[in-house]
């Protein structure tokens, strides 16, 4: 061990203490500490984006997740709904009679408008009860039904009702007739699950998801069940048996591009090779499942080879060395060890997939289809043609509730981001 | 390239497979056509549905034109029943469905639709236009001293003294759209017509379609901008910008009234009566095309149509006007109805 003088000089010749060294060391701080603050400005410009995306969603579509409904008492006369045929009954007029005995004072044509504070459901709410249970005929039942979608924005103070009627959807009358259902305590303001629990309408407070939602299932589904194992088979393959040579080197680039490729592209090849080559059914899952297929393969081939490439080769030589099979090998022993990542770039690649829409509208599925999809053979939207469509629509109601639609599959997108992190951290090995 | 043949092997085992659970007969109408007649036909199909408890039919929002390629590709159950319409089918469309075997095709025209041009209604200046100052202020290019030159016009008051001294700011659709294509045969060339200097540059050149091919460019230095197929889009930036105006179809209008009003054009305002009168000058058709080989084989296609034209929907009242259509005269309609149920007069008769 030499001693050096701890006088801030060095034998070489380096004065430590100089002023130079001093400012070449200040100059040094100075740029590590902008670098420092330059990656802080930009993590915080990504998060103030995060969070005013985040918050006009919100502020959105908050009020989408409650909707007005007003309960109301409804005599069921038997002239009305006979008990033979009670599918058949005359519900508009049942409704009709309960909203004039509400509003005893109300000249006839003022019922038209009144009547208009229900949704366009409340019959049908109706009638589905009688047919349920027939029982009902004669007799007064209680239902809660939304309000139509004007009454609701009055109810979340839409409606400014200081200015001219002239410019508002609610006439005067319209607006004391439902400031007298709420004085009388008729009005509720409960969570909306009709947002999931009904399919696709014109009527905003009837208008669901629940078409988006099983559409994208059935398509993600479809998708995963053939791109996971054709997927992970071309990585086997490519990883554990091809030879390297040019050949596959051509097929590791085109793979590489191939997830590059954006998805309009295989829209458009979806459209051409199955709807009109193979003659499948426009706006069924099972045609975007397998358009979302031919998308999401290069991304699980690439994660699987990634995931395969970091099995250390000791293992594969042991299992040889003890006399094991090349595909005794592959199966028993690389595979599974290399199944979370497998799983957590599989994830992610269908995650991607949900979110994706420009395939999905070349092959029709942002149809406007009532019912759920039973099969993945139906018509059927999927979560962002659903956004789409309502983005689109005039109603006041759609508004809110396209923020809502997309807070819900934003929703899912975390979910399946959250699976992904915990199947990592839960299997995975490191050596 | 083995596992991209593997691949489409694999896929087009499984796609073939598929197309046996597709071929099974179809229950479902299927439609496409215009995004105009869109929120209407999605009317008629969630009534008719709650009504007959049959399935609801499937719409699909594909534009004229592209509905027009679909519906035309043939007769069977992989093609669509109906397609909507913002505008007459063309010969050539026409043309199109004879060759592909689409011979009967019922016309059903089921209402009228106005071009909206709306400002905020706490704009303060005093809007009324004519289709020329429309013309002026939205053309590529615009007569002056006898040529045409790129539009000069960056305020209302430069084209007129009466008009407002504000920028031009027109948010309107893209050339993608039908509402575009509408509103540059409505307005531009029908403002190029009011135009003197646009009309003597017309005569001079002896070219018939000297309006089509000089009129209908829109503008790309900044006032004119296009605002995306979303019309929500234009509503909101019209709130934020009083001097601001947007181009969209009267229903949005008419769900916005009490934020927006319509701007007067050549004088008249825009209203049911007016549009339906076509005293507005942006007020344009809308049909629905059936294939008369359809009906009887999809089932419930006849109902759906007897639906469509039943004044229960295109009535006065009728839960289409509910929806912002502008819908014939009592007379025409009882006519039309008739017309359109039994299946006669088909298209090719028409023309």
């Amino acid at each position: 061990m030499t001693d050096f003088p701890n006088d801030g000089t060095k034998s070489g010749g380096q004065q430590w203490a100089s002023e130079a060294f001093k400012g070449r060391l200040a100059k040094r701080h100075r740029k590590e500490t902008g670098l420092k603050l330059l990656g802080l400005a930009a993590l915080s410009l990504a998060f103030l984006m995060l969070g005013i995306l985040l918050w006009t969603l919100i502020s959105g579509g908050a009020q989408a997740f409650r909707q007005t409904h007003v309960t109301l008492d409804v005599p069921i006369s038997a002239e009305m709904v006979d008990a033979a045929d009670p599918a058949a009954g005359n519900y508009r007029g049942v409704i009709g009679e309960a909203m004039q005995a509400t509003f005893p004072d109300a000249a006839p044509d003022q019922m038209r408008a009144l009547s208009g504070i229900l949704s366009n459901a409340a019959q049908f709410v109706l009638r589905d009860r009688v047919v349920a249970d027939p029982e009902l005929i004669g007799q007064t039942v209680e239902i809660r039904v939304p309000t139509s979608d004007t009454y609701d924005q009055l109810n979340k103070g839409n409606v400014d009702e200081g200015s001219a009627e002239a410019t508002r959807r609610l006439s005067d009358e319209e607006i004391r007739a439902f400031r007298q259902l709420e004085a009388e305590g008729r009005i509720t303001l409960p969570a909306n699950w009709a947002l999931l629990t009904n399919a696709d309408s014109r009527f905003p407070e009837l208008a669901g998801l629940r078409g988006a939602i099983i559409g994208s299932f059935y398509a993600l589904l479809v998708c995963f069940v053939i791109s996971f194992p054709l997927g992970i088979g071309a990585a086997i393959y490519l990883e554990e048996f091809a030879p390297k040579n040019k050949i596959s080197d051509v097929i590791e680039v085109n793979i590489n591009n191939l997830a590059a490729v954006p998805s309009v592209v295989f829209g458009l090849l979806g459209l051409a090779v199955f709807l009109n080559w193979f003659g499948m059914q426009r706006s069924a899952p099972f045609v975007g499942g397998l358009v979302l297929a031919l998308m999401t393969l290069p991304t699980i081939i690439i994660a699987t080879r990634a995931a395969l490439k970091a099995v250390p080769p000791s293992i594969r030589e042991a299992a040889m060395g003890v006399g094991a099979s090349k595909q005794q090998v592959v199966f028993g022993h690389v595979l599974p060890l290399a199944m979370p990542g497998i799983l957590t770039g599989t994830i992610i690649g269908l995650a991607q997939a949900l979110g994706e829409t420009a395939p999905l509208l070349l092959i029709g599925m942002n149809a406007f289809v009532t019912a759920a999809p039973g099969s993945p053979f139906d018509a059927s939207t999927a979560l962002p043609t659903q956004i789409f469509i309502w983005a689109d629509s005039p109603e006041r109601g759609f508004v809110a509730r396209t923020s809502a639609a997309i807070l819900v599959l934003l929703g899912f997108l975390v979910l399946m981001n959250a699976i992904a992190i915990f199947l990592r951290n839960k299997f995975e090995r490191r050596w | 390239m083995k596992t991209l043949g593997l691949t489409a092997t694999a896929l087009s085992v499984i796609a073939l497979s598929a197309s046996g659970a597709f071929a099974q007969s179809r229950d479902q109408i299927r439609i496409v056509g215009s995004s105009t007649v869109f929120p209407y036909t999605q009317a008629v199909a969630e009534e008719f549905s709650n009504q007959t408890g049959a399935p609801a039919p499937i719409v699909e929002s594909t534009g004229t034109g592209g509905g027009m390629q679909i519906f035309c590709s043939g007769v069977g159950e992989q093609t669509p029943d109906l397609t909507g319409a913002s505008r007459a089918m063309t010969m050539s469309e026409f043309e199109l469905c004879t060759q592909n075997g689409v011979t009967d095709i019922t016309e059903a025209l089921i209402g009228y639709d106005g071009l909206a041009m709306a400002v905020a209604r706490n704009s303060e200046a005093d809007w009324g236009l004519t289709l020329e100052q429309v013309y002026l202020a939205l053309a590529a290019e615009v007569p002056q001293d006898g040529e045409l030159v790129a539009n000069p016009y960056s305020n209302w008051s430069e084209i007129d003294d009466s008009l407002p001294d504000v920028a031009i700011t027109v948010l309107g659709p893209p050339p993608t759209s039908g509402t575009r294509d509408a509103f540059v045969e409505l307005a531009m060339h029908a403002g190029c017509e009011e135009n003197e200097a646009a009309m003597e540059l017309s005569e001079a050149s002896g070219n018939e379609d000297w309006i089509e091919e000089n009129c209908s460019r829109m503008r790309t230095d900044g006032p004119f901008i296009e605002s995306g197929e979303n019309d929500n889009l234009i509503v909101q930036r019209l709130n934020t910008d009083p001097n601001a105006l947007g181009i969209f179809g009267y229903s949005f209008l008419y769900e916005n009234t009490d934020t927006l009003v319509g701007v007067p054009l050549d004088g008249v305002e825009i209203e049911l009566a007016t549009i339906a009168s076509g005293d507005y000058p942006l007020s344009r058709p809308l049909y629905f095309y059936v294939k008369d080989a359809h009906r009887g084989v999809i089932p419930n296609l006849q109902e759906f149509v007897e639906e469509y034209m039943s004044d229960n929907a295109l009535g006065d009242g009728g839960y289409l006007s509910e929806r912002g259509l502008v819908t014939l005269p009592e007379d025409e309609r009882a006519e039309l109805q008739a017309r359109v149920t039994s299946g006669e007069g088909d298209f090719a008769a028409a023309e």
